[in-house]
């Protein structure tokens, strides 16, 4: 088994690999692999998987990317990530990707999958339209004609029929990789300090641009370092982070929440990769109808699903007691409409279920974190100071 | 700027026609009539017509609340309740409103809705503001209309499918439970009739923009004229006769070789033809009007007038497949076409109506018309060799409208394009 720090910087090095190389190896490995590119939020990796493509989280260039084209194509109060996802393909780091897949999640992202197919980038663009229709037979029977599409398109270039066995083993995959990741969720709710946030993030992050197999291998040696008693506790808070399910901060800056005095027990930053609660059925005869199924009644919360029926505010306070967090941080990225749409109906729960909060807004290149390192200690401070007064009051 | 804006009679019926349905409003509970909100983009007008209902356009009131000069109060107090920014003002203005009283533009009360319709078509924000709504209305019914955006430049018979369930299994059975009123087709039908007439009429009004001189602005009077429609009165007779009389209005201007009307009376001299993408700032519309006509320049086509519906291409509502027709419409409206579509069909405006020019109004809390633009913008530019201006403002927040910049901008605009036409003569000779 590697040492914990050997297999953390391996998973740094992937994570932040703006030139995907991993997954150029290994399309170049084999005759008719293809690379498909997906944004955030979430999309059902196992399908292409299934049909022998590598899924490859696109999350923009972050603070490593300078971004001078991409500003062509966007005003300054858009958000961040189209420009630097725009950077990334015109500066041809993704010219190995066969095809690129635009999940809805706002209308940014949606515009961004018109912008690509204008400029013919890709053999294919999709934009995923999931369905904000829950039943089954209405929304569920769209949603699997949507990922028919995507497994058309991949045909069309590998020539791949994919069979049911494929798509069961592919969920398979996927489960275990969840599990596994909600093991060292699990683990770092009770001892945060055996794994740091930031780390836990090259982790999961890592697992978006490298075949799952080999995240899978990955995740069991990280899960059996951390069954160990290691680390040093410290004198910190617990907090949620919620809001940056898309563009990402800076690593600076998600170090900086856990530096001023908070151990983040739950985040949102990678939420696709958890965005299924609990097992797919791998063991069905219509495995699309499974992923399907698990979409309509296993989503976690997001603010790009309507949620009416199962309003957001208490599905976070629900995380924030069973993960015994002190309070939450809505970290929202600037001009995030669907984060900061939210953020009245949240703040304003919250209030009246006696939940503390702060917010803040940040970009994936902001480098200046002092501000909010003051604030995020502030708010540590201020829970400890009052750390006997009850803070979550619900049921 | 002090001189009152002319009347024809088309501006009267409108005004009535506006009158009467905030009457109405006001009145809903007197007179047992449901209540229906719901969106511009996407609207079930002649559905929620067939219920008997009532609509309230959330945007429509903060676009009048802009121009009544209330939106900054009303985006100021729900900036104080955790609102952005950076958010849709629309969103803000409405919610404002409600919290100061919710009064109307008329000065009225607007009752709580019986029902939020939710057709998000094209704008994610709307799901948003919805979900903001029913926490304020819990004990309003909010039915979801899923409307699949047009990916591929088509309207495919399964996106048609799964707009038609919804409608059978959701839409429907739930504005039953709601208004007590069974679902009557042949009704839906007589109504989707009247939509047909009143498209074919607003398709031949925008396309007199043709004649030289234009006889209307196809922006800020544009505006105007798909009033109707877009406020819940397609699909009636009423919404007929308005365009009935404002194209005969249109033909007489024609036929005396008249420009259009601005608030300070007829346009005297075209000069210059624009083709105009993204909605209008409504806190200074007189103000940024007064820019284009002092300068000679006519909007011959807009993409904000097709934000209710895009009729130029020859779809219609069609009363033999009324639920299909729904779908269909609802998966038509311009900010639910995709980016290339939406260059095609500004393209088309362009050379069909010998625009001069191509100017974008980016709107900094509408991403559903922002996040592209610069890019449809370039790709215009390189296909047709037209100059293109650029602008920024703002729908409702007057923070964002500033004056002295814009008309900078767009005096620099067209001197470009006077420059052009001097060359395009000294070539020709």
């Amino acid at each position: 088994m590697k040492p914990l720090n050997e297999i953390i910087q391996e998973c740094k090095q992937l994570s932040f690999d703006l030139n995907f190389t991993r997954a150029k190896n290994w399309k170049d490995e084999k005759k008719g692999r293809v690379i498909v590119g997906y944004m955030p939020i979430y999309f059902p990796r196992e399908i292409i998987h299934a049909a022998g493509g590598l899924p490859v989280g696109i999350f923009g260039g972050g603070d490593r990317k300078q971004i001078i084209k991409g500003d062509a194509y966007y005003q300054s109060y858009i958000c961040h990530i189209p420009r630097s996802i725009m950077e990334l393909a015109l500066d041809k780091h993704m010219d190995h990707f066969d095809g690129f897949i635009f999940p809805s999640i706002c209308d940014v992202i949606r515009n961004l999958s018109g912008m690509f197919k204008q400029l013919n980038i890709g053999k294919f663009v999709k934009y995923m339209d999931f369905p904000q229709n829950f039943l089954p037979q209405i929304g569920g029977v769209f949603y699997q004609q949507e990922m028919q599409h995507v497994l058309k398109y991949i045909k069309e270039i590998n020539g791949l029929d994919v069979t049911t066995e494929q798509l069961n083993h592919s969920i398979d995959l996927y489960n275990k990789n969840r599990q596994m990741i909600e093991f060292i969720y699990d683990i770092r709710q009770e001892f945060p300090w055996r794994l740091s946030i930031e780390d836990v993030y090259y982790i999961v992050r890592a697992g978006t641009v490298i075949p799952v197999e080999e995240h899978n291998a990955i995740l069991e040696e990280v899960c059996s370092h951390i069954k160990q008693n290691i680390g040093i506790p410290q004198d910190k808070v617990k907090v949620v982070i919620s809001g940056a399910f898309c563009e990402q901060p800076a690593m600076g800056l998600i170090k900086a929440i856990e530096e001023a005095g908070c151990y983040v027990v739950d985040d949102d930053y990678m939420l696709g990769s958890r965005m299924i609660l609990g097992d797919i059925d791998a063991k069905t005869k219509n495995p699309l109808e499974a992923i399907s199924n698990s979409y309509i009644f296993q989503s976690q919360y997001s603010s790009s699903i309507y949620d009416v029926h199962n309003p957001k505010e208490y599905r976070l306070a629900k995380i924030v007691k069973n993960r015994g967090a002190d309070g939450v941080i809505f970290a929202s990225a600037s001009f995030c409409d669907p984060s900061l749409l939210d953020a009245p109906i949240f703040q304003n729960a919250f209030n009246k279920l006696g939940i503390r909060y702060i917010a803040f807004q940040y970009s994936e290149n902001i480098n200046q974190y002092k501000v909010i390192k003051e604030q995020v200690g502030a708010f540590s401070d201020s829970i400890k100071l009052w750390e006997d007064e009850p803070v979550v009051a619900i049921k | 700027m002090s001189q009152e804006a002319q009347k024809e009679k088309s501006m009267i019926l409108q005004k009535e026609m506006i009158e009467g349905l905030f009457n109405d409003l006001a009145n809903a509970k007197e007179t047992g009539k449901k209540v229906c909100y719901t969106f511009v983009p996407g609207n079930l007008s002649e559905l929620i017509r067939t219920f008997d209902m009532l609509p309230v356009y959330p945007e429509i009131n903060a676009l009048q609340s802009a121009m009544r000069k209330k939106s900054a109060g009303y985006i100021k107090e729900a900036e104080k309740n955790a609102h952005s920014e950076d958010v849709c003002t629309y969103v803000k203005c409405d919610v404002g409103m409600m919290m100061k009283g919710n009064i109307g533009p008329t000065g009225q009360k607007i009752p709580e809705p019986d029902i939020l319709l939710l057709s998000y078509t094209g704008c994610f924000t709307f799901l948003k503001w919805f979900e903001t709504l029913k926490r304020e209305y819990p004990n309003a019914k909010v039915i979801m209309v899923h409307t699949p955006y047009q990916e591929n430049a088509v309207m495919t018979p399964e996106m048609t499918e799964y707009m038609v369930k919804q409608f059978k299994e959701e839409v429907i059975p739930q504005m039953e439970a709601v208004t007590g009123i069974k679902y009557d087709e042949a009704k839906l039908k007589r109504h989707l009739e009247l939509s047909r007439q009143a498209e074919d009429l607003i398709a031949k009004i925008f396309d007199t923009t043709k004649n030289k001189p234009s006889p209307i602005d196809a922006y800020f009077a544009g505006v105007y004229y798909i009033g109707p429609i877009n406020i819940g009165f397609r699909g009636t007779q009423k919404a007929v006769d308005y365009y009935k009389e404002l194209y005969s209005e249109i033909l007489e201007r024609i036929r005396l070789g008249l420009g259009p009307i601005t608030p300070e009376g007829e346009m005297k001299e075209e000069k210059y033809r624009l083709v105009v993408e993204g909605p209008p700032n409504w806190t200074s519309f007189r103000e940024f009007w007064k820019i284009f006509y002092d300068m000679g320049a006519v909007i011959v086509a807009s993409s904000y007038t097709k934000v209710g519906g895009v009729y130029d291409l020859g779809w219609r509502h069609d009363p033999e497949r009324p639920l299909e027709a729904l779908a269909e419409y609802c998966m038509n409206c311009y900010t639910n076409l995709n980016i290339p579509q939406r260059i095609d069909l500004l393209s088309k405006c362009i050379t069909e109506y010998s625009a001069d020019g191509y100017v974008t109004n980016s709107i900094k809390s509408c991403n559903s018309f922002s996040a592209g633009q610069l890019g449809m913008m370039r790709e215009i530019e390189d296909r047709l060799e037209v100059p293109v201006g650029f602008i920024e403002s703002d729908l409702v927040d007057p923070r964002y409208f500033s004056y002295s910049n814009i008309k900078n901008r767009l005096e620099s605009y067209f001197q470009m394009l006077e420059q052009r036409k001097m060359i395009k003569e000294e070539e020709k000779v």
